[in-house]
């Protein structure tokens, strides 16, 4: 038992995770948030399983979710007008049957060629299946889309899905069998050649695979997952429009597996968790989120290519040296600088948002519990202005001194054998 | 009677007009340490890549121990038993050199596409790996990332996957290039240990190293076949010495 | 036009470019803004310009960060470029479509066809994308420009060692590219609507039309642009179906059938979708596309 407890750390404390938090955060709006933000890991963790598991840069993988999710909203429909039996509770398995049917017969077609092509490739079919949505209208219901009624099939042991909280249960046991189910295939034979595929496909096929079926297998049960995953979005949302099968849902999982780091398995979990998170929160406060957002998104790209995850990895060695301590003045140094830039910076934009504002406009804004007049004060535009340059200047300075910092970690982490 | 491992007949390789492998005719004994020299540009590269699948041969065919494989794709030749590795180190640089290994080990133990096998529960797959892995003397490195390695360990490296999918009949290209002459001795010797009792066909340049492991030796020059031999025959060959010292007097 | 900006990048860096687009959309606005103070003329040369420097600061300070990450990352940062042009142009110049119109002195009907009138602007928009693309061919294979581009390329070493600077070469071709998006976008922009959902509407079927025509290969995506225009302003104008057609052989589908839904749609409905299964048929059985030879 104890051993079992111990190998299974992880898990057991993201299940424990899972359940207390409805406890600690009990509105609705939080709840309905982590709701979302469960699916959304389902959701990230299948697309990191082609782009990050076998390198297929994908600008189409929300047709998975959203034919999963199209597919499910009728069958619920059906066990609603009493046609078949089956209850709700497991309805997301024939959405990722479904995801699955779709990812095995595009991927005939897509999974010939990584990077580039299959890129293009895989957005000209998310294109076309989004085009069709809009015809088809006695399927995807056109610009209304399909809504459901998950209470529809009936109670099954006490659950009957009338309560958001039952749906965030149920979410989140589909979210953890996915999850460890996810991880699980990377421990295959499969999953680990997936990995041989993407760094080097022409020496995979010298050891005997054949890198498109690869691709193609795992491009299946990728889209299995991410059918469950729209299986739970119809459960949670009882409505589906072909927008969930569109160019913007694919984009907004790239964001999500991107951001949180794709060299890892646990990045795109931290990834849904921010995206979703950030969506939902900052669209309150900002009407420039989806800036912000491509602003983050470019600085990843640029700066940290292996995503959050991939920077908390990076202070894994130095943590087990316990030399976290001897980073901690340079970073502070950088936090506040970086702060000072980042608050010029947010105000510029809240500023000029608030002035071409035609309601808004003329009359003064609450920027940070500061009540300013942006239309009439000059010297408001001067201060963040100002603001901003320093903290910049400061900012790309103090980059220099964590540089420094590291540097002067690696005799010691060398000398520890863990560098 | 003397069975044949590899057997070329007439294969020739055109790249648009050039005609780089010019109708060869070659034999590879089963069991013998076989080696190919010549000098740069004579197509010694190009057959390697010609017989293992990844180029087309332009006509002629080719035999992998009596089966024809002269259209097979390179997979479906790895599976017959043959393996090889690229002069070029082509590996899998984002993986750990135990996991460089253990991929190489899986398709010959027969786990194909699996995904529902867990793969450190097949004590096979990881008995096998261990055991290539202290092979190739990189025990204590196994857990590092194959891209950080050094040359030499990353030349052992592809040395181990090449061999470690327990093909009969393998292929090295210059697998001592660019060593000190510590290293090649080393990689002389896992050379020797890890083809113990399988087919092995190498292109080499030192001679040092072909004179010591190569049962026969073939000398190409302009994409053909100008001697086939054992090292004493080669070394008195009138042709070779023509083509070699030709060369060397330019 | 469009997707000749983008096969030069593409075909001269390997870089697929997302923000393509999005350079169309910026040489529209910038276009509506230079012309608001200069009128329509001296923006048609401004504009390009102006849109050209953006990619170049974009290559020099953003891709070129990201060249050493690979193919993928490039991709993926024009991606999200794209997101944050697009509310760059919010930012500046709101949500709702900007009043950017056809100049007056074109603004006038040059012949007509049957019932059909073709308006001046457009023939003068034909006639300037046509002269550009000839223009692009030569300069691309007879100068000595063109052969340092693509030399650049391809043996960007050895370029380096012969004394251009390789990553400067780079930097104009893409700086190029988004010029000519920003043309494009100055003599579309009024033709159509400048508003910031301009870029996605355009966005994806000028991918289309690079696929198809081959990536890399300047001629083909004419080729292919023209095709595809000419497909989907047909389909448009045919408002048949296959209940239609079942009518003139005799046949007649009524509503209680159960395929009635699938047949009653028209060819004109079909139109959006018609490029997209063009584009994967032609994956599926020609995948260099209609003129291409280059592997990726």
């Amino acid at each position: 038992m104890m051993n079992f407890a111990k190998n299974n750390f992880i898990w057991i404390i993201l299940v424990a995770v899972f359940l207390v938090l409805p406890h600690v955060f009990s509105q609705s709006f939080a709840l309905s948030l982590m709701t979302q933000m469960a699916i959304a890991m389902i959701f990230a963790l299948s697309y990191n399983m082609l782009l990050g598991q076998v390198g297929l840069l994908s600008f189409g993988h929300a047709v998975y979710y959203g034919l999963g999710a199209f597919f499910t909203a009728h069958l619920i429909n059906w066990i609603a007008s009493g046609v078949i039996w089956m209850p709700i509770s497991l309805v997301p398995i024939f959405g990722g049957l479904c995801g699955m049917f779709f990812g095995f017969i595009i991927g005939v077609i897509t999974t010939r060629r990584p990077g580039t092509p299959f890129a293009m490739i895989s957005l000209g079919i998310a294109e076309m299946v989004a085009a069709s949505a809009l015809m088809f209208t006695a399927f995807f219901g056109g610009e209304a889309g399909i809504d459901t009624n998950r209470t529809a099939g009936g109670p099954l042991m006490g659950v009957s899905l009338s309560s958001q909280i039952q749906v965030y249960y149920l979410v989140v046991s589909w979210c953890i069998f996915s999850i460890i189910g996810m991880y699980a295939i990377t421990r295959t034979p499969l999953g680990r050649m997936a990995n041989a595929v993407r760094d080097n496909p022409e020496r995979a096929k010298f050891l005997g695979y054949n890198p498109t079926r690869v691709r193609w297998m795992s491009m299946t049960l990728a889209g299995f997952f991410a059918g469950l995953a729209g299986s739970l979005y119809i459960i949670n949302y009882e409505i589906v429009t072909f927008e969930t099968l569109g160019i913007l849902e694919s984009g907004r999982v790239v964001l999500m597996a991107f951001i949180g780091g794709i060299g890892h398995f646990w990045g795109p979990i931290i990834g849904a968790i921010l995206v979703t998170f950030l969506q939902s929160a900052l669209s309150n406060y900002t009407e420039a989120w989806l800036l912000y957002f491509g602003l983050l998104f470019l600085v990843i790209i640029m700066f940290s290519p292996g995503g959050i995850a991939g920077l908390i990895a990076k202070h894994e060695p130095v943590m087990r040296a316990n030399l976290l301590g001897r980073l901690v003045p340079s970073y502070a140094v950088v936090a506040a600088t970086g702060a000072a830039m980042l608050l010029g910076f947010v105000s510029i934009i809240e500023m000029i948002y608030h002035v071409e504002s035609a309601i808004s406009g003329r009359e003064p804004m609450n920027l940070f519990g500061v009540i300013i007049d942006p239309s009439s004060s000059v010297n408001s535009w001067l201060v963040v202005l100002f603001l901003f340059v320093v903290g910049t200047t400061f900012f790309i300075k103090s980059t220099r001194i964590v540089g420094k910092a590291w540097e002067d970690l690696g005799p010691d982490l060398q000398s520890k054998g863990l560098l | 009677m003397i069975t044949s491992a590899i057997k070329l007949s007439r294969v020739t390789k055109n790249f648009g007009q050039t005609e780089i492998i010019k109708g060869i005719d070659l034999e590879i004994r089963d069991g013998e340490r076989h080696a190919i020299i010549g000098p740069n540009g004579a197509g010694k590269s190009t057959l390697f890549n010609l017989i293992s699948g990844r180029f087309p041969v332009t006509s002629g065919s080719i035999e992998l121990s009596g089966e024809d494989i002269t259209e097979m794709d390179p997979q479906s030749i790895n599976r017959k038993g043959l393996s090889r590795s690229f002069q070029i180190t082509n590996i899998f640089p984002k993986m750990s050199v135990y996991e460089n290994v253990r991929c190489a080990v899986l398709w010959g133990l027969g786990y194909k596409y699996s995904f529902w096998h867990r793969v450190d529960g097949l004590t096979d797959a990881s008995e096998r790996t261990e055991e290539i892995v202290e092979l190739i003397g990189l025990k204590d490195l196994r857990a590092r990332i194959a891209g950080v390695l050094t040359y030499a360990e990353q030349r052992a490296l592809e040395i181990g996957v090449t061999i470690a999918g327990g093909a009969r009949v393998i292929l090295l290209d210059e697998p001592t290039a660019g060593m000190s002459l510590t290293e090649r001795n080393d990689a002389v010797d896992l050379v020797r240990k890890v083809t113990e009792g399988k087919t092995l066909v190498m292109v080499e340049h030192d001679m040092s190293v072909v004179f010591g492991l190569a049962d026969r030796i073939s000398v190409l020059v302009y994409g053909q076949v100008i001697a086939t031999g054992k090292p004493s025959e080669i070394q008195e060959n009138s042709a070779v010495q023509e083509a070699y010292l030709g060369t060397e007097q330019k | 036009m469009l997707s000749s900006g983008l096969t030069l990048i593409f075909s001269m860096m390997g870089v697929l470019n997302f923000a393509h687009a999005s350079f169309y959309m910026l040489g529209a606005y910038a276009a509506y803004q230079v012309g608001y103070f200069t009128g329509f003329w001296p923006a048609l040369f401004l504009a390009p310009i102006l849109v050209g420097a953006i990619g170049a600061v974009v290559e020099r300070y953003g891709l070129r960060t990201v060249h050493k990450f690979g193919h993928v990352a490039e991709l993926l940062f024009t991606f999200g470029l794209a997101y944050v042009i697009e509310e760059i142009v919010h930012l500046i110049w709101g949500r709702a479509p900007v009043d950017y119109r056809v100049p007056a002195s074109l603004d006038f009907t040059i012949f007509t066809i049957f019932t059909t009138q073709y308006p001046a602007y457009r023939a003068f928009m034909m006639a300037i994308s046509v002269s550009m693309l000839i223009g692009l061919y030569l300069m691309l294979t007879k100068t000595r420009i063109g052969l340092i581009v693509q030399a650049s390329l391809t043996h960007p070493d050895m370029v380096e060692a012969l004394g251009h600077n390789v990553p400067r070469v780079f930097m104009f071709v893409f700086a190029g590219g988004a010029a000519l998006a920003g043309l494009a976008g100055v003599l579309g922009g009024n033709l159509f609507i400048t508003e910031p959902g301009m870029a996605f509407a355009v966005g994806t079927i000028i991918f289309v039309v690079v696929v198809f025509g081959g990536m890399g290969s300047l001629p083909g995506a004419f080729v292919a642009s023209l095709l595809i225009g000419t497909i989907q302003t047909f389909s448009v104008a045919l408002d048949y179906s296959f209940v239609n057609l079942m009518h003139l052989v005799g046949l007649e589908i009524t509503s209680e059938s159960m395929f009635y839904g699938l047949s009653t749609i028209t060819l004109s409905q079909l139109a959006p979708v018609l490029p997209y299964m063009l584009l994967v048929l032609m994956l599926i059985f020609r995948p260099s596309g209609l003129m291409g030879n280059r592997e990726t």
